[in-house]
This record gives C-alpha cells, sequence and structure tokens, in this order.
C-alpha cells in the first residue's frame, strides 16, 4: 500500500478486446483499505471488465493500474503471483474444478500458497460448514446444485484470507436467506480489514450493506453517486 | 509447495494412467531405442574385439611354385622373424592344414590324380608386439628379401578392412536411429503436452488467477507425463529386452567368431537399462519446457 493508504488506483485506465471499441474508457479512481464497494450498471455497462482488471486477468489497452504499491503494468509477470494471493475472487460461472472435490477446490488457494496439508482441513471444514456446506465436502461440482457451487466459490474466494475480495454477482444463484449470510460473510471480513468490491445489478442488495459505497457503470464510464472514488469517500445516506 | 496438487484425490489435472496414447507411444520408443542401441553396441563390441585380435597379425606367404625351395625359404623366413626384435610370436602353418583349408574346393587326393601336388603358398603366422602398420611390413619384408625372395608379407587387418568399414557403417546408423526416436519421443511428448495444455486450460487460468506460478503447474504436467514416460519405458524395455535376448540366443547359435565377438558386456546392459530413464527424463523436461513457453503467452 501506499503513503496516503490507496490499494488500487486506476488512472486514465481504458480496456478494448481487440480492435473493437473501448468496452471501458477513462476510468480513474481509487480503491481504499477495510471500505465496502458495490460496482452497479445495466448488463454490458463492462463491470465482468473492470473486475477483471481488479483481479488482474487482463491488462488494461492503456493507462496505469497500482495495486497494493505496485505498478501492475510494467511489472514482471513472475510477480503476478503474489499480487493475486492477495485478492479473492467469486466469478459468476464459478469456475470451479469440476474433477475436485468440493474439499479440494476450497483448498486450492491455501495449496497454492504453499500451506502445509496438516493445516488445510481445519480452516477449509470450518468455511464448508460456515456455508453449509459440510455434508457435501467430498462432492463434486457437477454433482452440487448452481447455489452450492456458488457457495463452494465463495469460500474459495475467502479461505485465504485475502486483502481484497472481488465478487462478480454473488448472490445471483443463492435463495434471500443465503444471500443475506453470504452478505454478512462480506460485511465480516470487510470489518476485519478486506477490501470488497462486489458487481451486482441488485439493488436490494446494496440496501443490506448500509456502510457500503457505490461506483456505477454505464457504457464503460464510470460515475461516482456517492462520492465513492472522492477522497475521503462520503458514505451512502 | 511441492505438495500442491498432490493429495490424493486432488490432481489438477485429471490422471488416466497408461489410458492415452503416451505410455504406448513412449513404450514403442523405448524398445525401438533400446534394440538399436544394443545392435550399435553389439557392433561395436565386435569390431573392437576383432580389431584388437587382429592388430598385431601378419601373414607371410611364400609364393614358390617348387616345393623344395618353397620350403627352404620358409625355414629360413622363420629364422629370419625369430630375430626380429618386435615379434611376441610365429607359427609356420603345417601343410597338413593348408590343404584342409582348399579342401572344400579341390576335394583329395589331387597329388595321386595328376602326378603332382597343387603348388599352395607356405603361410607363416606372425604376432607382433604393436600394430601391423605399414612400417612394421616394411621392416619384416627388408628382413626377408635376402633370404626368402618369394615371400609376399600383408596385415591381417587389411583383409577385413572393408568388413569392418560396414560393421562401422551399422553403428553409425544405430547411433543416427537412436537420435531420431529421441527426437520424435520430443515431438510426441511436445503434442501431448500441448493438446493437454488446451484440454486443461480453464483449470490453468484459475489456478493462475489463485496466485499460481508457472512453475507450478508446469510441475503438474510434468509429473504426470513423467508418470506416463515411466509406464511407457518399463513396457517399452521388457519388450526390448525379449527381443535382444531371443536374437542373442539365435545369433549365439550360428557360431561364427565374429557374432560371438559381438555378445554386450555388463556396461551395455546398464546402458540399455539407462534409456527408458533418459526417456523419462527427456518427457519432463520437454513438456515443463512446453509448458513454461505456453503459460508466458498467458497473463
Amino acid at each position: 500500500m501506499t503513503a496516503d493508504g490507496e490499494i488500487i488506483h486506476f488512472d486514465n485506465v481504458g480496456l478494448r478486446y481487440g480492435t473493437d471499441r473501448e468496452v471501458l474508457s477513462d476510468l480513474t479512481f481509487t480503491l481504499f483499505p477495510g471500505r465496502f464497494y458495490f460496482l452497479t450498471g445495466a448488463s454490458g455497462a463492462g463491470k465482468t471488465s473492470l473486475l477483471r482488471l481488479l483481479y488482474l486477468a487482463q491488462r488494461p489497452s492503456r493507462g496505469a493500474i497500482r495495486m497494493f504499491g505496485t505498478d501492475a503494468i510494467t511489472m514482471p509477470r513472475g510477480r503476478l503471483p503474489q499480487l493475486r494471493r492477495r485478492i479473492g475472487v467469486v466469478f459468476q460461472d464459478f469456475r470451479l474444478i469440476p474433477h475436485l472435490s468440493a474439499f479440494d477446490n476450497v483448498a486450492l488457494p491455501l495449496r497454492v500458497a504453499g500451506h502445509r496439508e496438516d493445516d488445510l482441513a481445519g480452516p477449509v471444514r470450518d468455511i464448508l460448514d460456515w456455508v453449509g456446506l459440510s455434508d457435501r465436502i467430498g462432492a463434486r461440482p457437477p454433482t452440487l446444485s448452481g447455489g452450492e457451487q456458488q457457495r463452494v466459490a465463495i469460500a474459495r474466494a475467502v479461505i485465504a484470507r485475502p486483502a481484497m475480495l472481488v465478487a462478480d454477482e454473488p448472490t445471483g444463484n443463492v435463495d434471500p436467506d443465503m444471500a443475506q449470510k453470504l452478505m454478512r460473510l462480506f460485511e465480516m471480513l470487510n470489518r476485519q480489514g478486506t477490501t470488497v468490491v462486489v458487481a451486482t445489478h441488485d439493488l436490494d442488495l446494496l440496501r443490506k450493506v448500509p456502510e457500503s459505497l457505490i461506483m456505477r457503470l454505464d457504457r464503460g464510464r464510470l460515475s461516482d453517486p456517492t462520492g465513492a472514488l472522492r477522497y475521503p469517500p462520503r458514505k451512502v445516506q | 509447495m511441492r505438495r500442491l496438487f498432490r493429495a490424493r484425490g486432488a490432481e489438477l489435472i485429471p490422471q488416466a494412467r497408461m489410458s492415452g496414447p503416451m505410455p504406448w507411444v513412449i513404450a514403442i520408443m523405448v524398445a525401438m531405442t533400446v534394440i538399436a542401441l544394443a545392435a550399435g553396441l553389439a557392433l561395436g563390441n565386435a569390431v573392437s574385439s576383432a580389431k584388437a585380435e587382429i592388430e598385431g597379425g601378419v601373414t607371410i606367404q611364400i609364393l614358390e611354385p617348387r616345393a623344395d625351395v618353397r620350403a627352404a625359404q620358409a625355414r629360413r623366413a622363420v629364422d629370419a622373424i625369430k630375430a626380429m626384435p618386435g615379434v611376441s610370436g610365429l607359427r609356420l602353418v603345417p601343410q597338413a592344414e593348408l590343404d584342409a583349408l582348399i579342401e572344400p574346393w579341390l576335394g583329395t587326393g589331387i597329388a595321386t590324380a595328376t602326378g603332382s601336388a597343387v603348388p599352395v603358398p607356405a603361410l607363416i603366422d606372425v604376432r607382433l608386439k604393436g600394430p601391423a602398420n605399414p612400417q612394421a611390413l616394411s621392416i619384416i619384408e627388408d628382413a626377408l628379401k635376402p633370404v626368402a625372395p618369394s615371400a609376399r608379407v600383408d596385415a591381417q587387418s587389411n583383409w577385413l578392412k572393408p568388413v569392418f568399414d560396414a560393421m562401422v557403417s551399422l553403428q553409425l546408423l544405430a547411433i543416427a536411429l537412436v537420435a531420431l526416436l529421441a527426437l520424435a519421443l520430443t515431438a510426441a511428448v511436445l503434442l501431448a503436452a500441448r493438446t493437454a495444455l488446451g484440454t486443461n486450460r480453464d483449470t490453468i487460468e484459475i489456478v493462475h488467477l489463485l496466485g499460481g506460478t508457472d512453475s507450478q503447474v508446469a510441475r503438474v504436467f510434468q509429473r504426470s507425463i513423467g508418470y506416463d514416460a515411466a509406464g511407457g519405458g518399463a513396457v517399452g524395455l521388457a519388450l526390448a529386452l525379449v527381443v535382444i535376448l531371443s536374437l542373442s540366443r539365435r545369433f549365439a547359435g550360428l557360431g561364427a567368431g565374429l557374432v560371438d565377438n559381438g555378445a554386450l558386456i555388463w556396461s551395455d546392459w546398464l546402458l540399455l537399462a539407462a534409456v527408458p530413464v533418459l526417456a523419462i527424463l527427456l518427457a519432463m523436461v520437454t513438456a515443463r519446457l512446453t509448458v513454461l513457453h505456453a503459460l508466458r503467452k498467458m497473463l
């Protein structure tokens, strides 16, 4: 992190795929540690593209991005894994590894980070228990329902206690009770210092986290209805 | 970190030991390599053993039609050669042995039938301490000129030179085959690794996004192909050993000196046993480099 405490800084960032027009244009904003951000916008506004930039799945076509005090554009490829380990991701389509059990999918970030096998079982069982899947620990994703897969994906994203959690429509496939429970989990992580960025078009969800800040994308451009992108950010009323 | 994806049931890419074509391709490659290498080693052994045997061998022929003069020259030649310092042994081949040599072509009883014996040259088999090079031959010729003017001196190695050359060519061919098979194995592994990468692209991307390094991903592929190569290598070696042992028996049955000299020695067997090990290493290194090269194109 930099001296002024920013966790992410985008400076005039643009993104285009191939030679098409830009899907994201002129994005300049800063995310701060310990904040809870909602990223909203209509379908096709560019939410998933912006999230891909945030979790380092994509390089921008132009502009500069600083993450955790490091220039994410010019940094050597070999250093990206260290940066990615500080970011938990809940993918819209879950992206679980189909031939691995729920346990092994959730344990993956810890194994990648080099945790000893003996130290995995406790945390993985705890988090699966928390998302209500303690009885499906050995089940493989194809045998799980959409909601169960989403909970496994969330458990995988938070198991390593990331500095930033990025979630793309995390409650899209769960019932309202589970959605509330998941948001409470996100809030709990946020209270422990994790910066949370949740992309959603569910406006009810925004009201469930009163402390959250809102970033709105409209045809690839960012607006700032709540002053989330200012410093100090204005709180949602 | 080494334990990554090694936990039971937590293989990053699905493992199907010995079920795909890869192990069997490796088995065939290893079998062919071991057989080609065994042939090359056997030929090498035969050539070097035969060369060592005849390296200092010199044959002196007394080409004189008159039997009494031929016998006298042969005796004088033996005396002259005996006195030379570089000679380790010599033998005047007895007339009975010479008759036996030509008997398959001319039969017996020629002298009785024609009234005169066939004027077969007298032969003296000489062993030199050093190699029978042109200089040594020239010294012998000079020594024989005054005492046996009908003598002709030949190095035994000259007679077999075309045979040796042919055998060395075959040996080079075997080495070239081994190199070509190694190249073919590398190409096969490269294709297999690329296919596996394509099949498991989503999984690899997820592992990357979770903070996995290229080395971690490459290690998984390298280990998977290593297992395939180990299985295939063992099968290929077993197959090749069966072929080599059965061929050895058949050649041993020929009782020909040159072939007998081509028997494999213990160090050759060790080298043959090393082929599958080298194939495993080659497959693993190829897989690793292929995967790392492909991953560098991903973010």
